[in-house]
């Protein structure tokens, strides 16, 4: 392993997170309180209660999930594309590292950044509602996972993106109605019982399911299935960045 | 001395189509400046790609420093610093991060008072923290090299390093090119220009349509250029050479009556005076006389119109 090229694409991208910290940061803070005086007063006035969680909490774990996916992806996808535009990507081809090495580097940037907006999004709700965490350990987990797995999917994106409206395709088309249906602001038992099963199609529910579980210690899945979710996602990732590398799919002449 | 660089055979078929390189075979030695000479689209770019691994390679195969390009890519690509034909920086980075960022990327640790030597050896020390796209197009030429000998490599790829640079710059380019060139550094860089390739280059290949067409020193191909023919127009066209001008190494034009006579004119004595007394002696009468210069602009002009012609056939 070269460990320095890894540390090396890490600082290097993380130094460009940083030049641009305020764009990062402010507008999912702002979002996040939309949705707080959207959902939480709005609708909180009328569902007052969740399986006995005041609504405003209940929203907390989906609305972290929500802004954590969007960031890891566009992070990630932005992340890889950008070298790719400008023809930067020449150096990463010509030293020597392997493609673990750069999708360790770039992923790994591109989700510690989800996760630090992860947690302010956190600490932002805090501000409007209580929020207990009975698993606290468990909560992180699945949130640096999600962090991890959503930036291995954006970095596919990015490498198959060939200009910036395809960037922009696969997470508005695909990854927001995901996140939406994906029981973000909404226990999906209180869907009629079609559309419960329908959901469970949905791997979005399952992260949601989880993350929620750490925090309230209830969930509309079973904890195993969440994992399984989580892990299988993640592993395919990996699979098709491999057979990327191997192929220099996009990236190669 | 060894072989640094050995090109075997290798084959470049794009995915359109397009064979960029048909069996390109190069050895090259180390601590040698090779230039490579070709039109656009020749193959220059391409074949520097595939040894630094920015392009796949169709079949063939190549060593850097004896380590296969491909199954041993770690240590030869450790070897190699490139400087792309193309300006491909990131404009809003620093100088200095982009730089740490080669080194880093070639598995070193991050060394500041290297990186400074580099910068200030490349008039890029005041520049360090400014952002790229702040710089002129020279100077961010002139980081590109940065980047490129950031991790201290032993073998130095120079795509069209000239291009859209100015007289000074030049200079420059061609002071650090032979400060690394003492240190050992084996240097391969393409050009369209003959004159560059003959200032710096210990040996000159010339490729063209994906074929090299000819390598050679520097030296034999200056003195062939500096080589002239005397064309001497007969009265009479003479099937056969007389006998007693065999010394002179005559040959026909392309009509019978004329002969060409090729001396190298930085001989003490280039035989002319007594070739004439000669020929009057052997009853030849001449018509006219004119002498023509075969530049290595010539020769290459020919050996490029010569492959066209080939491939056309
Ligand atoms: N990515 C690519 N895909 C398809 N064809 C390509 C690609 N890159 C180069 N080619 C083709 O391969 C051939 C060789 O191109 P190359 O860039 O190697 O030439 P070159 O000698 O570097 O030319 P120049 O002096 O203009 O830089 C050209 O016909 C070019 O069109
Ligand atoms: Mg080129």
């Amino acid at each position: 392993m070269n460990w320095r090229a890894i540390q090396a694409i890490y600082i290097y991208e993380m130094t460009r997170t940083v030049r641009t910290i305020w764009q990062s940061v402010v507008s999912p803070v702002i979002s996040t309180s939309l949705y707080f005086v959207v959902f939480g007063t709005a609708i909180g006035s009328r569902i007052d209660q969740v399986e006995g969680v005041a609504y405003g909490s209940f929203i907390v774990p989906g609305l972290i999930m929500l802004s954590v996916i969007m960031q890891s992806i566009s992070n990630a996808s932005f992340g890889i594309y950008f070298p790719k535009f400008i023809g930067t990507i020449y150096e990463l081809l010509a030293a020597p590292i392997n493609f673990l090495e750069i999708v360790i580097g770039y992923v790994g940037a591109a989700a510690t950044k989800a996760l630090i907006i992860g947690l302010i999004i956190l600490a932002t709700a805090n501000l409007f509602v209580d929020i207990r965490i009975e698993h606290p350990v468990a909560m992180v987990a699945f949130l640096v996972l999600t962090c991890l797995s959503f930036s291995l999917m954006g970095f596919i994106i990015g490498i198959w993106a060939k200009n910036f409206e395809q960037l922009q395709l696969v997470p508005l088309l695909i990854v927001t109605p995901l996140v939406f249906l994906g029981g973000s602001f909404y226990s999906i038992t209180m869907l009629p019982e079609t559309w419960q099963k329908i959901t469970l199609f949905n791997p979005v529910v399952y992260l949601v399911s989880g993350f929620r579980w750490s925090f309230f210690g209830m969930a509309d899945v079973a904890l195993g299935w969440s994992l399984l979710a989580i892990a299988g996602f993640t592993g395919l990732c990996l699979g098709i960045i491999w057979w990327i590398f191997r192929t220099g799919w996009r990236i190669k002449a | 001395m060894s072989t640094m660089l050995s090109i075997r055979d290798v084959r470049k078929v794009y995915d359109g189509g397009g064979e960029a390189l048909k069996g390109v075979s190069l050895e090259i030695e180390e601590g040698e400046i090779l230039a490579l000479l070709g039109p656009n689209g020749a193959g220059k770019t391409t074949l520097i790609s595939i040894i630094c691994g920015i392009a796949t390679l169709t079949s063939g195969k190549i060593t850097v420093g004896g380590h296969d390009v491909i199954e041993d890519f770690r240590a030869a690509r450790r070897m190699i610093g490139l400087v792309p034909q193309e300006m491909n920086l990131e404009p809003f980075e620093k100088v200095i991060n982009t730089v740490a960022l080669s080194r880093g990327l070639h598995g070193l640790p991050r060394n500041d008072s290297y990186l400074d030597e580099v910068l200030k050896k490349l008039s890029l020390w005041d520049k360090r923290d400014t952002p790229i796209r702040e710089l002129s197009g020279g100077m961010k030429r002139r980081v590109l090299i940065a980047k490129a000998l950031s991790h201290a490599p032993r073998v130095l790829f120079l795509d069209e390093p000239t291009a859209g640079v100015d007289v000074e710059l030049r200079k420059d380019m061609w002071q650090i090119v032979r400060e690394l060139k003492a240190q050992g550094v084996t240097i391969i860089l393409t050009t369209h220009y003959i004159e560059e390739a003959e200032a710096i280059a210990d040996r000159i290949g010339v490729i063209s349509r994906g074929d090299i067409l000819l390598v050679e020193e520097t030296g034999s191909l200056m003195r062939r250029m500096g080589r002239k023919d005397l064309l001497i127009e007969l009265h009479e066209p003479v099937a056969t050479i007389p006998e007693s001008l065999s010394k002179y190494d005559l040959r026909h034009g392309e009509r019978d009556d004329v002969l060409i006579y090729s001396y190298d004119t930085q001989a003490a004595r280039t035989g002319i005076t007594q070739l004439l007394t000669d020929l009057s002696e052997a009853g030849l009468v001449l018509r006219d006389v004119q002498t023509r210069q075969s530049s290595l602009e010539e020769i290459f002009v020919g050996l490029v119109r010569d492959n066209n012609a080939e491939d056309a056939a």
